[in-house]
This record gives structure tokens, C-alpha cells and sequence, in this order.
């Protein structure tokens, strides 16, 4: 055993009580070396090849880049995310409440439209959405096996916009559902406990105790699940929706620029990817507080309390 | 507590009368009877599985009981007694009856998400409507009255155990209860650790609020405990004064238990 050296300088005088490990340096690591280099040198290439290649036609690309129509293009595609992003979130969280409930019919509701959204092709799912007046030609509100209240025309109803909301925003509440059913569950019991055994009704606690630990858990497969649905919106052009995909091959079906107009989409879709994992670090960060090993402020590390 | 108000007995708080609970064909409370007096700090002891957290939980309304009754003051919490009927309570009626119960839990379940501060006038102010200024004043009163007074902007983990219960125990107290329930407040606890607990604790009986402890702490009983019970097999086996059933038990099951614990 090592005697700690008491005037506590850098330097330890007697080699015998071991060395201060303050002195400590790695070891240089030539295959870690090695390997970095070749690496980097590999995706230099790659890079260069990709910038160098006439075939790429990056001229057409930046010529189109900021394009009206591509800009319209994005924005729908945008715009599409973020309303059925939302919706079926707020979706979802209905059914992860009704899945968790006690309630047999609630639960089992939910996880039957679990089961059929997620087993079911997103694609057959729009075009479903988008064909609906073929099945049911009105839409009304009446009293089951009643009389009619009010109803309208499918036709008038279902554009290709209302349509890809639709579809987009059931067919992620399904996936939502799972996801935040997870998160709920993750969160300790006696939270709920706690919660109301002071006077919380089930409403308030999840709203103010339960949904913002669960959000621990909810974040990072929500932030994939919005990612995918960027990409997803792009399913809609089949349903004549000018997204940004849409308003591409609007474009090369003209010019004939196939390649250079989907780079064009490329750099917009990994543009737009790239802030919102920004944006995922700073929510995760957001809701990591209180985690000690989250901690920012290590002023407020308590001293250790004399028993 | 003087003298002279010695003379007349306390009014009865809680009162407890056959209670009954199963879990599918386990039965974990077999019949409990029990009155606790405004001002009474009673200690419940028994090995463990006996069915005091079931008990306790069943006080209010955390677990619903299949028969009997408790009386806390004059409600009946998780029931309503309207026109000759008694009907099972609404979820926002429940809430509004545990206003005056405070409890504290083994594993103290803070909210983990909220500081200290955040955490005591959750409830004042979010379901009771206190206002927020009065609210944090009485929470930073509170604070310093469990030693905590530096620690109303740090998160729940960045405290020990001992200083998490203790903030606990402001929580419960911030809704101003008239009863609080102690769920073996120190099982969690390093050893070191249990002692400031314990000491809060019976700042808080000699205070004169009413609490019922559920604690395998026999020194916390003894010193602190107007009254001892102790529980077997969901049955109350013995009660009365520290003196008497920590020292003399009179059942066979209350000396085998205290052999084992002191
Ligand atoms: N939610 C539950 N479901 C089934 N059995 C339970 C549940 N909670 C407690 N029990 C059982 O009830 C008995 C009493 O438990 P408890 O009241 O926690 O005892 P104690 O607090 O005295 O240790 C135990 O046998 C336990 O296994
Ligand atoms: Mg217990």
C-alpha cells in the first residue's frame, strides 16, 4: 500500500511509494493512429469523388437548389410533418392512456388500431385515405342507427392535403402509441403513487409528474420517428401532393436532370435532418435535469452532511 | 399538550373499524380496529408482510378495502354518504378528501424532475390553489425547519437519502395536514442516516400533530410513541403504551418479534 504523500505536491519524492499518477500520459496507439488515417483518407475520397463527378452535375443542382417551386415543395413537405407529426403524437397519447388504463374495451380498442396501423402498408394506407370516396361517397355525423345530424361530400373532403394528413398523422399515432406507452411505464410507480396520494387526479399527475419523466425515454425514438416521417411525407407525391419530392421530378420530367434534381432533394432532407438532431440534443438536455449525471452546475453538489 | 386539557380525552381523528382487504385469495387484513386520537403519535410494528403498508395505504384510499370502514374526521375517503346511500367517490372527490393526509414513503419518491423547492409546493399550489409567493414562503419555513434551508434549489438526487426524506417530510407537511402516515420513513437509509430522520420525526410528534408510523425503529417507539400496536398476519396482536408493549409484551408473537429486532 502506497502512503499518500502529505504535502500533496505533483512530485513524489520516494519512487518507492509509487509514482503520482498527475504525471500520467497515454501510451501513443500507432494502429488507433493508423486506422484514423486510412479512414479519413477513404471518406476524402469518397467526397471527392462525389464533388468531382461531372455526372453529378452539381451546377444543375445549385441552379435548382433554391428554386420557387422547390422551395414551395419543401415547405409542403414541412408543413406535412409538422401537422401529422403532431396530430399523432396528440393521437397516440390518447391511445397509450387508453392501452394503460384499466379499462378493457379502452385498452382494447387501442391496441386493435395498433395492431392495424402498424401491420398495414403506409402506401396502401394514403392511397386508402385518398380513394375513401369510392367507399363511403358522405361523410355525416349521425346517431348510431339513427337519424343524420350533418354530413358532407367525401369527394369535396378528401383532397390529396387532406388525405396525407390523414393518413400520415393515424398511421404515426400507432407508433406513437408504443413509444409513449413505453415511456409511461418506465416512470417509477411510487411517482404515481406519490402523486396522488397528494390529491393529484390522474389528469394533473401525468400531465405534471408522469409525461415530463417519461419524456426521458419518449425523446430519442420520437426524434427517429420525426426523421422518418420527413422521408415518409415523400409517399404522398403518389397521391399528387406537391411535396418536396413531388416538385422535383415535376422538374427532371422536363429536363430530363434526374440525378442532379434528386441531389437537390438530398441536400434538403439531410439540411433539414441535421437541425432537428440539433434540436433533439437541446430537448434531451432540457428534460435530463435533475439527473445527477446530467449535472451542469456542480456548485450545487451537496457537501456530505455530518450525520 | 398541558395539563388541564390531559383531563378530557383527545377527540378521536381516525377511526378504524373491522377493515378487510385481499389480494384475489391472499388475505393481508383480517379485521383491523383501531381509534387515533388528535395529537396521538401511534407506532406500528410487525415482521414483515403483516399487512401494515396495506393498512396504512388503505387510510387514504391509495388501496381500496373490501370491507369495513376508516373515518378520517368526518370523511370516509374513496366514499361518499349522500341520501342514505354510500356511493364510491369520484376521482376529483378522493383528491379533495386526502387534502388534510399528509404521507411520507419508504423510498421518498420526490419528484426527481423538480427541485426541492418545486417539489414542496407542487401540490399547495397546483391543487390546493395557495398562492405561489405564500406557498414557497411557508416551503423555505418548512425547509428550515427539517435543517434543509441551503437546499431549496437542488434536484432530489444531488441530496442523501437522509436530506431526500427530510424533504419529504416538508413535502407532506406543506399541505398543512392534520394527520401524517409514515411508511418505515428509514428502511431505505444507511444507518448513519436514519438518526436526523428520526429526530425530524419526533420534532414533529412532540409538535402535536397526529401521526401514524410504520417503523421497525423500537427507539423511535419508545421515545416518541403515545401508543405502541403491533401487527401479525393482518390482525392487531397487542397494543398500548411503549412502556408496557416494548417492555412487558403480554403475546407470545410481540416478544418474538421484539427478540428479534432490539
Ligand atoms: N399489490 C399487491 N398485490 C398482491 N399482494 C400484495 C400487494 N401488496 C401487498 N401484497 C401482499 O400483502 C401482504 C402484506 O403486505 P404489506 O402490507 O406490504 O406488509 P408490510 O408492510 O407489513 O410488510 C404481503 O404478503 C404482500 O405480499
Ligand atoms: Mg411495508
Amino acid at each position: 500500500m502506497a502512503a499518500i504523500n502529505p504535502s500533496g505536491s505533483a512530485m513524489v519524492a520516494d519512487p518507492s511509494a509509487g509514482r503520482d499518477v498527475a504525471l500520467a500520459v497515454s501510451p501513443a496507439n500507432h494502429v488507433r493512429r493508423g486506422l484514423t488515417a486510412i479512414v479519413l483518407l477513404l471518406a476524402l475520397h469518397m467526397a471527392w469523388l462525389i464533388v468531382a463527378n461531372e455526372a453529378f452535375q452539381w451546377h444543375v443542382v445549385f441552379n435548382w437548389l433554391f428554386d420557387p417551386s422547390v422551395m414551395q415543395g419543401l415547405m409542403v413537405t414541412l408543413g406535412l410533418t409538422v401537422v401529422a407529426m403532431v396530430l399523432g403524437t396528440v393521437i397516440g397519447l390518447v391511445l397509450a392512456i387508453c392501452r394503460l388504463s384499466g379499462s378493457r374495451i379502452a385498452s382494447g380498442f387501442a391496441g386493435l388500431y395498433i395492431w392495424f396501423f402498424r401491420g398495414t402498408p403506409m402506401l396502401v394506407q394514403l392511397i386508402f385515405w385518398y380513394n375513401l370516396a369510392t367507399l363511403f361517397p358522405e361523410i355525416a355525423i349521425t346517431i348510431p342507427f339513427g337519424p343524420r345530424l350533418i354530413g358532407w361530400d367525401t369527394n369535396a373532403l378528401i383532397t390529396p392535403l387532406t388525405a396525407a394528413i390523414v393518413g400520415l398523422a393515424l398511421n404515426e399515432a400507432a407508433y406513437m402509441a408504443e413509444i409513449i406507452r413505453a415511456g409511461l411505464i418506465s416512470v417509477d410507480p411510487g411517482q404515481n403513487e406519490a402523486a396522488q396520494a397528494f390529491g393529484m387526479t390522474r389528469q394533473r399527475a401525468l400531465r405534471r409528474i408522469i409525461i415530463p419523466q417519461a419524456m426521458r425515454s419518449i425523446i430519442p425514438p420520437t426524434g427517429n420517428q420525426l426523421i422518418s416521417m420527413i422521408k415518409g411525407t415523400s409517399l404522398v407525391s403518389v397521391i399528387a401532393m406537391n411535396d418536396l419530392l413531388y416538385s422535383v421530378q415535376a422538374i427532371y420530367n422536363r429536363t430530363f436532370e434526374i440525378i442532379p434534381l434528386l441531389m437537390v432533394a438530398v441536400v434538403w432532407y439531410l439540411f433539414v435532418t441535421s437541425i432537428l438532431n440539433v434540436g433533439q440534443s437541446y430537448i434531451e438536455a432540457y428534460y435530463a435535469r435533475g439527473d445527477r449525471r446530467g449535472e451542469v452546475r456542480p456548485a450545487t453538489v451537496p457537501d456530505p452532511e455530518p450525520a | 399538550m398541558t395539563a388541564s386539557e390531559k383531563t378530557s380525552p383527545d377527540p378521536v381523528l381516525v377511526r378504524a373499524r373491522d377493515v378487510h382487504k385481499a389480494y384475489g385469495d391472499h388475505e393481508v387484513l383480517k379485521g383491523i380496529d383501531m381509534d387515533v386520537r388528535v395529537g396521538e403519535t401511534v407506532v406500528i410494528l410487525g415482521p414483515s408482510g403483516s399487512g401494515k403498508s396495506t393498512f396504512l395505504r388503505c387510510i387514504n384510499h391509495l388501496e381500496a378495502m373490501q370491507k369495513g370502514s376508516i373515518l378520517v374526521g368526518e370523511e370516509q375517503v374513496g366514499y361518499v354518504w349522500r341520501n342514505g346511500t354510500l356511493y364510491r367517490a369520484t376521482p376529483s372527490q378522493i383528491a379533495r378528501q386526502r387534502r388534510g393526509i399528509g404521507m411520507v414513503f419508504q423510498q421518498f419518491n420526490l419528484y426527481p424532475h423538480m427541485t426541492v423547492l418545486q417539489n414542496i409546493v407542487e401540490a399547495p399550489v397546483g391543487v390546493y390553489g395557495e398562492k405561489r409567493s405564500e406557498a414557497e414562503a411557508y416551503a423555505h419555513m418548512l425547509l428550515k425547519r427539517v435543517g434543509l434551508s441551503e437546499k431549496a434549489n437542488a434536484y432530489p438526487r444531488q441530496l442523501s437519502g437522509g436530506q431526500q426524506q427530510r424533504v419529504a417530510i416538508a413535502r407532506a407537511l406543506a399541505i398543512r395536514p392534520r394527520l401524517m402516515l409514515f411508511d418505515e420513513p428509514t428502511s431505505a437509509l444507511d444507518p448513519e442516516l436514519v438518526g436526523e430522520v428520526l429526530a425530524t420525526m419526533r420534532d414533529l410528534a412532540q409538535s402535536g400533530l397526529t401521526m401514524i408510523v410504520v417503523t421497525h425503529e423500537i427507539s423511535f417507539a419508545r421515545e416518541a410513541a403515545d401508543r405502541v400496536i403491533f401487527m401479525d398476519g393482518g390482525r392487531i396482536v397487542e397494543e398500548g403504551p411503549p412502556g408496557r408493549v416494548l417492555v412487558n409484551p403480554s403475546h407470545p408473537r410481540t416478544r418474538a418479534f421484539l427478540n428479534r429486532v432490539i
